[in-house]
């Protein structure tokens, strides 16, 4: 076995280790503790954060690459020309599981007609069996209903019973606080806890309910279905998760370096500074978005089909071909965030502490990087939150315009893509597009919530705006 | 106001020059005209006559960017950049880099009333709803009606695009067989072809414009005159229409209006899934057969509606609030 590391898995390692970084000052800071308390209080940005918790650690599992070693017959070492993931080895059995073409979900039979000659010698059209999926029902007509009922209820029983073990511990390591688990779990059940626990049990009790039946009956069926060339659509809308995550977090980050420098720079120098940067930026967003990125990614393109040498596999090349498409969004959408930056920065520059500082003779870099950099980290934040879930759903359109990520990268846009084509058939294939929809919308809505959340906590203007019922009794007057 | 409109102009015309070096030395600096060229004859073999035939016919026969053969402004006016933009800022587009050439000027003309058609009616029902949607949901602040429309906002704005075209597409087209699958008619016959992209549009689109809105209108309703109007007596619904709408109008126009130039270039996605024949549906068509001449000439054709509608929307701002003075 070889590791690899592809440049988004290192992207993604580094970011997990800015975000730790960043939690340890948390710790040490009041300020942002409190802050941060208030967006882990708040029951829906809580449960919203456990489900994208949930979802990294699925983009996690699947960024760490490998390459087997493959056995030869001189007893050398030769190792795949294919990177895995450890979410690929996880789910081998289902990769592995790979059917003729599409077939329903949980189906035992192909979802075309083909001939085949039975053993009489008579020729016949009918549906086949699949290779895999209920293969090892003797007669699907008679036990299919039985089996997957029967493996249905035991992934809820035991989601159920995780769920419960949940709540248990839960109340075990509460009931320090609240005089012995029984008012722990009284406490619990009355949402008096100082954190919104009772709404995150219940959206990991969700959670657990559908995960159980899935997990339980993977290895005999195909939980959503296969796609055109037999795939498991499940282990695709799975491995779109990684793309999503990778788009949405890291094009944000990457327009960071540009969108901090120049804001700072154009608020704090004004004059002839300032002049240019704006005009920078307004350059840069006369230009149509999707064009911009569109003539940008094609450049890309062309690049590379030039320069084929640089790189060694497939799974390198559209690595690479993702990184720069979130580069190259990076590139083209800072234009926002450097405008509030520059705003918040021409006020900032103003105040006591900074004329103070400039007053005792302390060095402009210094102030721009001791007294301003910090004070903006609220905007960046709320920014990059904001952000996600818009270049999530963005990523889709450029996948449908032709230029979001590689063909053979498995994507949410690539999904719907294909699921235009087979909406129009007769009969209609709904699954993976059924499919795409669901994880889609999981990960987006609680992407979009957690902003909320965060945006509330950060932005006293916005939790003006909140609808009054959201707010919960136990927060507000903590 | 005089003097505003020529500083406006005169930054205008910088960003126009900026958008345009940007996107030459974007196309040129890693795919030049032989590149292209090639690209666009197509086949394996492609002879070096060949590739002088294709640039001479579309004028890629000379240097980038500086000539030094030449004497004096020859050298920067004999060359593709210079050519180039100054056909572009007369608005002579020319011809595409395609095979079989078209002429991008007559496409643009025609493909922009197909557009317009989409997306005019389409800007002005978004604007009236999703204020009107928005201004519901303030009447009833605090209220469940205001939770639960926040709720559906927050879904509606969490689901792509693409799937409400093709959940609308197969719901009304295919099962309830209301309106055609796709494509366009001149006339009044466009009606039944751009009812369901419109429907489809406003609705994806509600969810994000509505809960903009309405944080907008609650802005407005913690603010003095607000408190004054009540005072005076004047009912709910008198205090939303009269006061706060009126004062909420300019954050609305200036969200509202960075639409202002897709009113023209039309919307991509939707464009090409109803296979109406507009400016976006070309755009597709250029990006998938990499035509580069196209794409240039739809980014410098963006970047001018988007100085355009800057200045409306500066425009509006003193029509609808006198206290905003251009100067």
């Amino acid at each position: 076995m070889k590791f690899v590391l592809l440049w988004t898995d290192l992207a993604l390692w580094l970011m997990v280790a800015a975000v730790v970084v960043y939690a340890l000052r948390i710790r040490a800071q009041a300020n942002l503790r409190t802050t941060w308390r208030r967006v882990l209080r708040d029951p829906i940005a809580a449960s919203a954060g456990v489900v994208m918790a949930l979802f990294l650690g699925v983009t996690l599992v699947d960024s760490v690459h490998l390459r087997p070693a493959l056995a030869t017959t001189d007893g050398g070492t030769v190792y795949d020309t294919r990177a895995l993931s450890t979410l690929d080895l996880l789910l081998a059995r289902q990769i592995a599981m790979r059917e003729v073409s599409y077939s329903v979900p949980l189906g035992t039979h192909g979802f075309n007609k083909e001939s085949f000659v039975d053993a009489q010698g008579q020729a016949g059209r009918d549906y086949p069996r699949l290779k895999f999926g209920g293969s090892h029902l003797g007669d699907p007509a008679v036990q299919w209903a039985g089996d997957v009922a029967r493996r249905a209820t035991l992934g809820l029983v035991g989601g159920l019973a995780i769920a419960a073990l949940l709540v248990a511990l839960t109340a075990a390591a509460l009931a320090r606080h609240h005089h012995g688990w029984r008012h722990a779990l009284a406490d619990l059940a009355a949402d008096r806890t100082v954190y919104p626990l009772r709404a995150v049990l219940i959206m990991l009790t969700v959670i657990l309910l559908l995960a159980g039946p899935v997990i339980a009956l993977m290895p005999q069926y195909h939980v959503f279905g296969t796609d055109r060339t037999g795939n498991d659509i499940l282990v695709q809308a799975l491995k779109s998760v990684r793309t999503a995550f990778v788009i949405g977090a890291l094009s944000t980050l990457a327009t960071l370096p540009l969108a901090l420098l120049l804001g700072v720079l154009a608020g704090y120098y004004k004059g002839w500074v300032d002049e240019v940067i704006q005009y920078l930026y307004t350059t840069l967003s006369a230009v149509p978005n999707v064009l911009l990125i569109a003539a940008c990614v094609l450049m890309v393109q062309v690049y590379f089909d030039k320069n084929p040498e640089l790189f060694e596999t497939a799974a390198e090349r559209s690595d690479l071909k993702m990184l720069m498409l979130c580069l190259i969004l990076g590139l083209t959408g800072w234009a926002g965030l450097c405008r509030l930056v520059r705003a918040e920065t021409l006020k900032l520059r103003e105040l006591d502490y900074v004329q103070a500082a400039t007053a005792f003779g302390v060095g402009d870099l210094a102030i721009m990087g001791r007294h301003i950099l910090p004070n903006v980290m609220h905007l960046v934040l709320i920014t990059v939150v904001l952000s996600f879930s818009e270049l999530i759903l963005y990523e889709a359109v450029l996948t449908y315009v032709g230029v979001g990520v590689d063909p053979t990268t498995s994507s949410f846009g690539s999904m719907i893509n294909l699921a235009r084509a087979e909406m129009s058939r007769d009969p209609i294939v709904w699954w993976s597009f059924a499919a795409a929809f669901g994880f889609m919308v999981g990960l987006v809505l609680a992407a979009n919530l957690f902003a909320d959340g965060v945006r509330d906590a950060f932005d006293p203007k916005a939790r003006s705006a909140r609808p009054r019922i959201f707010v919960r009794r136990g927060a507000a007057d903590a | 106001m005089l003097r505003f409109m020529l500083r406006r102009l005169g930054y205008g015309l910088a960003i126009l020059v900026g958008v345009n070096l940007f996107t030459f030395f974007l196309f040129f600096s890693v795919n030049t005209p032989d590149d292209m060229a090639r690209l666009n004859i197509g086949g394996k073999r492609v002879t070096q006559a060949q590739i002088e035939t294709w640039k001479t016919e579309r004028g890629y026969d000379k240097p980038l960017y500086f000539d030094a053969s030449l004497q004096g402004g020859k050298q920067f006016t004999h060359t593709i950049l210079w050519e180039r933009s100054v056909s572009l800022f007369a608005l002579d587009f020319g011809k595409s880099d395609a095979r079989q050439a078209i002429n991008i000027g007559h496409e643009v003309k025609v493909r922009m009333g197909v557009s317009l058609a989409l997306a005019l009616p389409l800007f002005i029902l978004q604007v009236i709803v999703s204020i009107a949607f928005s201004l519901l949901l303030v009447f009833f602040r605090h209220t469940r009606i205001d939770f639960w429309g926040v709720v559906l906002c927050v879904l509606m704005l969490s689901i792509s695009s693409l799937f409400y075209i093709i959940v609308g597409q197969f719901l009304f087209a295919r099962v309830l067989k209301l309106v055609p699958m796709n494509g366009f008619a001149p006339g009044l016959d466009a009606v039944r072809f751009l009812a369901l992209p419109i429907l489809l549009s406003l609705l994806s689109r509600l969810g994000g414009e509505a809960r903009l809105y309405r944080a907008m209108f609650l802005e407005e309703m913690g603010k003095d005159y607000v408190r004054t109007a009540r005072a005076k007596g004047l009912g709910e619904g008198r205090v939303l229409s009269r006061h706060v709408l009126r004062n909420a109008l300019i954050p609305i126009i200036t969200s509202a209006g960075s639409y202002l130039p897709y009113v023209f270039l039309g919307s991509l996605v939707f464009e090409s899934f109803f296979g109406i024949p507009g400016l976006g549906a070309f755009v597709i068509e250029a990006i998938t057969g990499q035509d580069f001449a196209i794409v240039r000439t739809m980014v410098f054709l963006g970047a001018l509606l988007y100085i355009a509608s800057n200045a409306l929307i500066d425009i509006a701002y003193t029509w609808v609030d006198p206290r905003v003075r251009l100067q």
